[in-house]
This record gives structure tokens, C-alpha cells and sequence, in this order.
């Protein structure tokens, strides 16, 4: 399960990840991402025929849906729906497919800590999944700062509660420039270029694993 | 997304399929296809697989009163809902007959068989009593979405567990997980649902029907039965017309299934609540099968943080200092303050702008290859006054050439200024303005 070790001589650990692609049998892509206990599952359309209302003359117009496991879902579900189509924008070629509708729905199955992070994941491993093009592939990762100044990677939800700030970084994988930063709470300067840093060291990681589970993937064909 | 049509060609192979007795995925006429249920980390979540379509279910409770006419018992709450990404024709938001008639079916199903102990739940008669709420998700649809729902309702509700409540005379003492072992629901007997399709006329049927198969069916049949061969609710849809002995029959299978489905129903409860009794490891991440070539799995990795803090220092070193920010507000009245003043109103001066917008719109325009005519301001006769806010240029609905644009233009008029501030503000200077005549132009 969830191995965590305090920040000693600068070691972070990540929580163990599963993915499994193209488990749903009607979304052109989808995606199940597990980081511990926290999972989100992606299902993706297009792209499709848009409707006249909704569609751009020159790129492909992106929706993106987020569903809470409980209730209805509201306004911090529509900010993390908002932060994630800015990403996926910055990142879908739309213009190779103009006037046409791409749509996104992500499903919280289990929320312990580091929700928009795993979101960012299961987002990206859809959209591999479905073959859209894109120009990088990004990666999400949570840090949480401690009341004491260390960074922890990937918290879980006790630790993002007691943590001073969150903040959740989107890094693509071309020289591992910043797509998204969100915070909650308040942090210094040097500390977010600390937890930023550690971040861009994570996707590392990160992105060797979405690597090694495409290639097991096509590992047979 | 738009849902895809059916085609006439797929609908006469399937109806051909059913009258032969095939079916696409190989199965016979009164076979299910396989279950598959898996838990989460949290107590009350499941998903339940049947063929490929996928139902979550999540159970959570709370303390609310009571409504008025049942003060002694907990409140149930059910809610389906088809997410979008379960069929290209699923818009988010909309209610349609569809989910209306499973809700209501579901509802029926769970709530009027009074599977659930409600009186169990009262805390406080009149007061205060736990209300149970159930929220299902349909994941994938690939038919039979009653029957999928159904099973993930019921395994969800016994599988949840309530915070234990004491009460002593007046106080009410709701435990953490961590203080008492949370309870389970009362939960008498398990109704599920198995629905039979009918074709030709009800010449045929089929249980467990695929999405394909609902589409081209001529009716359906809903049984809610639990395993003591106790009907919990029966529904009857679409243009068929049934016999009695049709009905009787289907009964009798829905019997024989439902022993089937509860057995696995229990087995699969018993060995989440083993896994976790013994600490083994338990939620979604253990459900995944990593034999298939899908599914990948990363135990927990070490990042490497050694060096961030110089390379924080670096880049901040390397920086840009950030730019002064003036703010000085002006307070005007309590209540109302200022920031800035924004950008006088330019509505003077278009004539003059509009000359160099002309001019940056030749240039533009050469390197788009568009056609622009020089736009010939002349000189007015009337003065109009209306507001209008957005001037850029006037949009030009048709080629005529004989059509002329005129833009009526305000006078005397308090403008407001676009300043950043919470107040509105006179601007001090009002002028008064021509009307225009423009010569049309084909732009853009």
C-alpha cells in the first residue's frame, strides 16, 4: 500500500501507481489511473461531430467534465474541470482537427489526497489512449509543504490537511516546462520554486511510467 | 457527442440472430454474462461489471431530521446517473426518460421492498435520524443497465458501514471509525433485478440483453426477486403484450439467476471483509488484473530531491525582479474606492482612429489577403444620440453595395469610464457626436 517516508537527506516517494488503458469499450479512449488509494477514471470522445453551437472554425473545441463520487457537482469541481482543459488545450493539436468536438469525462472513484494531480494523469493516459495528437505529454504532481518546510510528494489527505500549502504543478515532458500551477495556502517564493524543482524531478518518473505501461501495451501486435 | 444511429442492416441481422436463437456474443438465451464486483478503499463503494457495462456505487450517510410524517425512521436517498462518458449520446445535465424511468425503477426496487431496516436509523425520534444515501454511476453502457445498477446498489448498502451512535437521555454521542468499529445496515434480504427482452412480438426472449439487442427489442421485463423467491417489484415496458405463462416462466428464471447472483454477490463481500480483517491489502488497486496487458502497475518510487534547494536559488537568482505595483487607492465616499483610473473613453476621437486603424488594417490585411477598402469619413449632418458600447468596426451582414452603414452615436450622455473600481463614475467631459455615414467595406 502507501509507503511514506518523512523528507530525510532530500528523498521524496511517490505512491504506488496502477493505470490500466481502454477499459471502458464505448469511449474511443480511456484510462483508470491509481496513485495509493486515490483513483480517477478517463473516458474520452472525439475527435466527433460538434454541434453547430459549440464548434470553432479553426480548432477542434475541447470539453472537459468532472464528476464527483457524491453529490452534485460544483464550483470546485468546475475550477479543477477549468485548470485541466487549460492543460489539455495547451497540449491537443486542435488545429489538425478544426470544427470538431472533443470531450473529456473524468470520474472521481476514491479521493485520499492528490485528487487534481491524479486527474492530470488519468487525463494524459486517455488521450494516449485515444491517439489524439499532442504536442507533449504532461504529467501531474501534488507537493505538500509542511508546517516545518519540507516538501512532501504525493500526500495523502491527512497530509494535504495538515500540510501549510498544496500546490499541484502540471509539467509537460519537452524539457519539463510548467502547463499548470495551482496552490492552497500560502508559500514563499523559494519554497514554490523548491516544490516546483521537486516536481520536475517527479515527472520524471512519472513519465518513464506512462512509457512503460504503453509499451506493455503494444508490447503484442 | 452525437449517438450513433442504428442501421437497418445491423437491425434485420439481429432480429435474424434472435429468431435463429444466436446470439453475437455466443451466449443462449437465458445466459448472464459474467459479474464481476470489486470494492474500493472506502466502506460502501463498488463497481460492478456485467459483460462490459460498468456501474460505481458509492454509499454515504448523515444526520438530518426526520421528515415530518416518519419521525422514527432514516430517510433513503437513491440517485443514477449516466455519466457522459458511458455512450456518445449522454449529454450531462439532461434529464431524459431514460434515467428518469431507472431511477424510479431502481427506487422501487430498493426503497418499497423495504430491503432496509429504516427504523433501524433513527437516532433521536423526531430529531434526528441517519440518512443513507446511495449514488450510482453508470461507467460504460453496454445494455442492461437495471440489472448492473441493481446489484451495485444492494452490495454497496451491505457492504457500508455506519458511524456507531450511542444515546444517553438527551445527549447523542456520534463515534469516530477510529474510536468504534463503524456498524453495518440492517439489511433484510437483497432484491435484484434480471430483465428479459422480447422480439417478435414476444415470440423471443433474452436475458441480460446488450445494448444492441435493447435497441432493436420489442419490449422489456423487469423482475426484482430476492433469493426467498419473493417478487420485490415487477415492471413491464415497451409494445409487448405478455401471457400469463410468459410471465410465470420468466419468474421462475428470474429464481434460479438470482440465487446465482446473490451466492456471488456474498462471496465477493466475504472476501473483501477477509482481506480486510486481515490486513491484506483491499480497494481498486488490487482489483486491477495484471495478467492482461492493459493494466500496469509501479510499486512506490524514491524522487530524488537532493540538490532543489540551489536550483530554487538559481532560478530565482536568475530572475526578473517583479514589477512595482502602484496602488494607491483614493477613497471617495465609505463604501466606495478607486484604483487606477483606466482609459479615457476614446468615442472623440474615432474619426482620427479610425484613419490609422484603417492603416494597421491595410497592413494586416495584405499579409491575410483580404480586400479593404479605405474607409472615406464624411462629414455629418444630424446628431443622434444612442449608446452604443463596442466600436471596433461595424459588421457587415451582406454584399450589397447599396446598403449604407450608419452608426448612431451618443450625445450628452454620461459615459463610464472602464476604471477598476467598485463605483461608477461621471466622466467629466461629454461631447457630443456626429452621426457618420461610412461607406460599406468588404473587410475582414
Amino acid at each position: 500500500m502507501a509507503v511514506e517516508l518523512e523528507t530525510a537527506c532530500g528523498q521524496c516517494r511517490l505512491r504506488p501507481f496502477s493505470c490500466e488503458l481502454a477499459l471502458l469499450s464505448r469511449p474511443d479512449g480511456s484510462a483508470t489511473f491509481l496513485q495509493g488509494d486515490t483513483s480517477v477514471l478517463a473516458g474520452l470522445y472525439g475527435p466527433a461531430e460538434a454541434k453547430v453551437s459549440k464548434e470553432l472554425p479553426d480548432r477542434a473545441a475541447l470539453e472537459v467534465l468532472l464528476r464527483p463520487k457524491v453529490g452534485l457537482p460544483g464550483v470546485l469541481e468546475r475550477s479543477r474541470e477549468q485548470l485541466l482543459r487549460q492543460t489539455c488545450e495547451a497540449v491537443i493539436l486542435g488545429v489538425l482537427h478544426p470544427r470538431t468536438a472533443i470531450s473529456l469525462v473524468l470520474q472521481v472513484l476514491s479521493d485520499a489526497g492528490s485528487l487534481l494531480s491524479c486527474c492530470l494523469n488519468a487525463a494524459c493516459m486517455a488521450l494516449l489512449d485515444a491517439g489524439l495528437p499532442l504536442t507533449t505529454l504532461f504529467c501531474g504532481v501534488t507537493c505538500a509543504l509542511q508546517p516545518d518546510g519540507t516538501i512532501l510528494l504525493d500526500p495523502t489527505a491527512r497530509q494535504e490537511q495538515e500540510a501549510r500549502a498544496t500546490l499541484t504543478f502540471a509539467i509537460a515532458s519537452r524539457e519539463k516546462k510548467v502547463l499548470m500551477a495551482t496552490t492552497k495556502g500560502s508559500c514563499s517564493v523559494e519554497e514554490m520554486q523548491q516544490c516546483l524543482a521537486t516536481a520536475q524531478r517527479a515527472a520524471d518518473t512519472i513519465f518513464q511510467f506512462y512509457r512503460d505501461s504503453v509499451r506493455r501495451r503494444y508490447s503484442k501486435s | 457527442m452525437k449517438a450513433t444511429p442504428l442501421s437497418n442492416c445491423e437491425r434485420r441481422f439481429l432480429l435474424r440472430a434472435v429468431q435463429e436463437k444466436k446470439r453475437l456474443d455466443g451466449r443462449q438465451c437465458y445466459d448472464y454474462r459474467n459479474i464481476r464486483v470489486s470494492f474500493g478503499a472506502d466502506r460502501g463503494c463498488c463497481i460492478v461489471e456485467l459483460g462490459r457495462t460498468r456501474v460505481l456505487a458509492q454509499v454515504s450517510c448523515e444526520l438530518v431530521p426526520p421528515k415530518p410524517s416518519r419521525p422514527t425512521e432514516g430517510v433513503l436517498f437513491f440517485n443514477l446517473e449516466l455519466s457522459p462518458m458511458a455512450a456518445p449520446g449522454l449529454e450531462p445535465g439532461r434529464q431524459s426518460e431514460l434515467l428518469v424511468s431507472l431511477n424510479r425503477l431502481l427506487e422501487r426496487c430498493l426503497r418499497d421492498s423495504k430491503c432496509i431496516d429504516t427504523e433501524s436509523l433513527c437516532v433521536v425520534a423526531g430529531e434526528k435520524v441517519w440518512q443513507i444515501r446511495l449514488d450510482m454511476h453508470l461507467l460504460n453502457h453496454d445494455g442492461n443497465i437495471t440489472d448492473a445498477a441493481s446489484i451495485a446498489g444492494i452490495v454497496a448498502l451491505c457492504h457500508f458501514r455506519r458511524p456507531d451512535v450511542s444515546v444517553q437521555g438527551e445527549e447523542v454521542t456520534v463515534y469516530t471509525p477510529e474510536e468504534r468499529d463503524p456498524v453495518p445496515l440492517s439489511i433484510h434480504h437483497m432484491p435484484i433485478c434480471v430483465s428479459f427482452a422480447f422480439f417478435h412480438q414476444g415470440t423471443f426472449l433474452l436475458v441480460d440483453p446488450t445494448e444492441r439487442e435493447e435497441r432493436v427489442m420489442d419490449g422489456l421485463l423487469v423482475i426484482a426477486m430476492n433469493k426467498h423467491d419473493e417478487i420485490c417489484t415487477i415492471q413491464s415496458s415497451g409494445v409487448v403484450m405478455l401471457l400469463q405463462d410468459q410471465i410465470l416462466r420468466c419468474s421462475k428464471i428470474t429464481a434460479v439467476k438470482v440465487a446465482e447472483i446473490t451466492e456471488l454477490i456474498q462471496k465477493a463481500l466475504e472476501n473483501d471483509q477477509k482481506a480486510r480483517k486481515e490486513g491484506g491489502k483491499f480497494g481498486f488497486a488490487e482489483s486491477i488484473p495484471n495478467q492482461r496487458i492493459t493494466a500496469f502497475r509501479m510499486e512506490s518510487a524514491a524522487v530524488d530531491t537532493n540538490d532543489v534547494e540551489e536550483q530554487a536559488g538559481e532560478i530565482i537568482a536568475k530572475a526578473d525582479p517583479p514589477s512595482e505595483v502602484f496602488a494607491n487607492p483614493v477613497l471617495h465616499t465609505p463604501g466606495t474606492a478607486q484604483i487606477g483610473e483606466g482609459i479615457e473613453s476614446s468615442w472623440g476621437d474615432l474619426e482620427e482612429s479610425e484613419k490609422e486603424e484603417a492603416a494597421e488594417e491595410e497592413g494586416e490585411s495584405e499579409a491575410a489577403a483580404f480586400e479593404c477598402e479605405k474607409v472615406e469619413t464624411e462629414d455629418t449632418s444630424t446628431q443622434v444620440g444612442v449608446g452604443v458600447f463596442f466600436i471596433d468596426e461595424p459588421i457587415v451582414l451582406s454584399d450589397s453595395e447599396e446598403e449604407e452603414v450608419v452608426i448612431l452615436e451618443p450625445q450628452e450622455l454620461p459615459r463610464k469610464t472602464r476604471t477598476q473600481t467598485s463605483s461608477k463614475q461621471e466622466n467629466p467631459s461629454k461631447k457630443a457626436f456626429n452621426k457618420r455615414r461610412r461607406k460599406k467595406r468588404t473587410s475582414r
